[in-house]
């Protein structure tokens, strides 16, 4: 039986529980998942499995499409490395100090889920670009931080920020000090503390949302093409490769590249729920 | 208990460091980019602004954009409740299954999201032919705009309301059932006033998203102007043209909303926390 | 070690949690500090051990002033009443966890540690469960182990929070008898927290009787029971 619900003990008549309206309900759930989700993805498949080995492997493998994909993973990861270590931090900040804007600090975080991704992109290459707030002084050391694959970490950086912050301050919170007082009275320091006996308990939550930034990093699109640059080889990132190729009415090799990125992101969710759920084991052990 | 132990705190030294890093690192990724919509929109003045608003390509971009907002989140607000009613108050096989699936929109990119519905609604798609046949039009069109927000906003209020009523468990529902309530009434007047304010939640989610969806969208819109320009489109639309002043002008209207979104969202936090799921979005 | 007490002060805010409390207690004492929960009893333990500080007063160990010491610095022990074990790591490193955060050259070797860990396991009746981690193991299991952890570093003093209160009666009677054969054997300094008299007075050379941030009595058991100094103590015995 699925772990998920709060089964009740010694009502277990039957498979479905006394409640009503499953039938209604399960028929709307699979109704909207069937027609909204799987028929979709069944058709992207289908036209992938249409084209032939050969084809698809030339398309989906392409020069120009492996250069996207290092591009579009590359600096999803680095973005997702730069949230954990930041998130982290911020998560910190935010559960165990009371100072003047924590508040505002908290609501902010929250940005990147709520803005537009088109809106975001103009508004990044507004600031990082070489006539922007941060991208002038910049400049003036020779560093360009936008129409580059820096853009699109900054981009990414962006996008990914919420992931790591939401998914470690509930574990944060409900810590307690107690074990931190255990390792005061045995002698260790802070530091050590931190290192020992603090960032093991929210590790997994640190990976958790490493994964989903970095999964959210891989496809996205409305925020980074304004930043990119958007050259092939060079700054052109998978989505929007795939874009360029419906441009072209290459519907195939569009597809042929968007298989090669869902399997990615199923995947990661799948280890995402895996982790997530070995996670739940341990804990309530 | 005191929160001052200094056995188990930071120097204030490193705990101003902290907080100054952590503010400085939110300021630069999150706030200038922000503060500079609303900078570059109203770069030339107020009467610049109003007008890029009410030209006419921008005002079919606005009402685009509520339509389409008016539409999905009712869709998907209803088939979420189903789903979490579903899975929360019943037990069967393939649950979880269910569950996994209803995450999936959230790691499929937007673009791939939009491929999918042209290859079943475009004139080369599975349904193609029939639609021409039928001179109907999803891709290309405003059909074609509403599918492509309902797949990428489906999860929003399905993922707030499971946990949350998994963790408010049966208790309740099954004693109204013993009480002789039907099924409507249980869902009326038992569950939907301990969900209510997850319920916004999700919602708010789910039209700040359906408002501000650009890849899936921009897929399947084709672009033509005053016709299938949502406000995401508009902007880039006028981005690309340089005419950036009016992009940010429309931009803005958006970060507004945002900012309405985080505000709401804050307020709920704060009064309802208790009755929101705990689970990360 | 003896530990003296002198006229501490605490509040929280405007609740005075302890109102110029002082004791004395002699080395190789076991002391109970007893009370109605919001007497004061875990705050002054608390306070003893470095973990809150307190307005005004002194703590003295062996009568070295301690007061503005950490407690990585006062040489003690400390169980709590929640085991806070390291629940990611084996119960043999939650034991030798202090030893291993010592600086290069105060830190054992590695065998002194190992035979250091197996050494406590004995003592505390737990041989062979080094590799278990704590959550393969139960209540009574998980404070035997917070014990052995708190003995590792040879502390002169060992201070116990409610330790046995979320067990249930019957393992803490046998944890009650282990503690004492323990604190006997080692010749400890122990303060321990408790609201249940009983145990007090099963366990402890002398009792410190609390209330509302006082300390009513401080005496033998016997004492206590046979004078009691107020009503206060009268009533909280009956």
């Amino acid at each position: 039986m699925a772990t998920a619900a709060v089964s009740l003990p010694g009502k277990r008549r039957g498979r479905h529980s006394p409640l009503p309206g499953l039938p209604l309900t399960l028929g709307i759930t699979v109704a909207w998942l069937s027609i909204l989700l799987l028929l979709p993805l069944v058709a992207l498949f289908a036209k992938s499995l249409t084209l032939g080995p050969g084809h698809f492997f030339e398309a989906a493998f392409s020069r120009r499409a492996i250069a996207s994909y290092e591009l579009s993973f590359g600096a999803a990861l680095v973005a997702a490395g730069v949230n954990a270590v930041f998130g982290l931090l911020v998560a910190w900040v935010l559960v165990r100090y009371r100072f003047p804007g924590r508040r505002l600090l908290g609501a902010l975080v929250d940005l990147p889920f709520a803005l537009p991704t088109a809106v975001a992109g103009i508004a990044l290459t507004a600031v990082y670009a070489d006539t922007g707030w941060v991208g002038k002084p910049v400049a003036a050391f020779g560093i360009k931080l936008a129409y580059n694959p820096i853009g699109v970490v900054i981009a990414l950086t962006f996008i990914g920020l919420p992931f790591v912050v939401r998914t470690v301050e509930p574990v944060l919170a409900d810590m307690g000090r107690g074990l931190e007082e255990a390792a005061a009275t045995l002698g260790a320091r802070r530091w050590t503390i931190f290192r020992r006996v603090i960032l093991p308990e929210i590790f997994p939550a640190i990976v958790t949302g490493f994964a989903l930034a970095f999964a959210r990093g891989v496809g996205e699109y409305g925020s980074v093409i304004f930043i990119a640059g958007n050259m092939p080889f060079k700054s052109e990132i998978a989505p929007l490769l795939i874009v360029t190729k419906l441009e072209e009415y290459d519907y195939a090799g569009a597809t042929a590249i968007a298989t090669v990125l869902l399997l990615a992101s199923l995947v990661l969710l799948l280890l995402i729920n895996l982790w997530q759920g070995r996670e739940l084991k341990r804990r309530s052990a | 208990m005191s929160a001052k132990n200094a056995a188990v705190t930071e120097s204030l030294l490193t705990k101003t460091i902290l907080i100054l890093v952590a503010v400085a690192y939110v300021a630069l990724i999150l706030v200038l980019p922000l503060a500079s919509v609303f900078s570059e929109a109203f770069r030339h003045g107020i009467a610049a602004f109003k007008a890029a608003i009410v030209e006419p390509d921008a005002l079919a971009a606005i009402q685009l954009t509520l339509t389409v907002a008016a539409i999905s989140v009712p869709i998907n607000m209803v088939c979420g409740l189903a789903a979490a009613w579903a899975v929360t108050k019943h037990d069967f096989r393939g649950k979880q299954l269910l569950i996994s699936l209803i995450d999936v929109p959230f790691s499929i990119s937007p673009v791939v999201a939009g491929l999918m519905y042209l290859l079943l609604f475009g004139a080369q798609g599975w349904f193609g032919e029939w639609l021409l046949a039928h001179d109907i039009r999803i891709a290309f069109a405003k059909p074609g705009i509403v599918l492509a927000t309902l797949i990428v906003t489906l999860p929003f209020v399905a993922r707030e309301l499971i946990p949350l009523m998994q963790a408010q468990g049966r208790e309740e529902e099954e004693a109204a059932l013993t009480l002789g309530a039907p099924g409507w009434r249980i869902f009326l007047w038992v569950t939907l006033p301990n969900i209510r304010w997850g319920l916004l939640y999700g919602v708010l989610l789910t039209n700040a998203r359906a408002m501000g969806e650009f890849g899936a969208v921009s897929v399947i819109s084709g672009h033509i102007r005053g016709e299938t320009n949502t406000m995401p489109l508009q902007v880039e639309v006028l981005y690309n043209e340089y005419n950036f002043a009016a992009a940010f002008a429309v931009a803005s209207l958006l970060a507004g909303l945002a900012l309405v979104t985080l505000v709401v969202k804050t307020l709920l936090e704060w009064r309802h926390g208790d009755q929101l799921a705990a689970a990360g979005h | 070690m003896t530990i003296t007490v002198r006229n501490i002060v605490k509040g929280f805010g405007n609740y005075p949690a302890l109102r110029s409390v002082s004791l004395d207690i002699e080395d190789g004492a076991f002391v109970a500090l007893l009370g109605p929960s919001g007497s004061g009893k875990t705050t002054l333990l608390r306070i003893i051990a470095g973990l809150e500080t307190a307005e005004s007063g002194q703590i003295l160990f062996g009568g070295e002033d301690v007061t503005d010491r950490a407690p990585q610095d006062r040489g003690i022990g400390f169980v709590f009443q929640n085991y806070a074990l390291f629940r990611h790591m084996t119960v043999e490193h939650n034991i030798a966890f202090g030893l291993e955060v010592m600086k290069r050259g105060q830190r054992p070797a590695s065998n002194a540690i190992k035979a250091r860990v197996e050494e406590l396991l004995e003592l505390v009746q737990l041989p062979g469960y080094g590799k278990r981690y704590p959550s393969q193991l139960s209540g009574g299991q998980r404070q035997r182990v917070a014990l052995a952890r708190a003995l590792a570093r040879e502390p002169s003093i060992l201070l116990l929070d409610e330790p046995f209160g979320a067990l249930d009666a019957k393992v803490r009677r046998e944890l009650r008898e282990a503690l004492r054969e323990i604190h006997d054997r080692v010749g400890l300094t122990s303060i321990f927290v408790t609201h249940d008299y009983e145990e007090a007075f099963a366990l402890a050379d002398k009792v410190a009787i609390l209330g509302q941030g006082k300390i009513e009595q401080f005496d033998t058991p016997e004492a206590v029971q046979q004078h009691p100094a107020n009503d206060y103590v009268r009533e909280f015995l009956s």
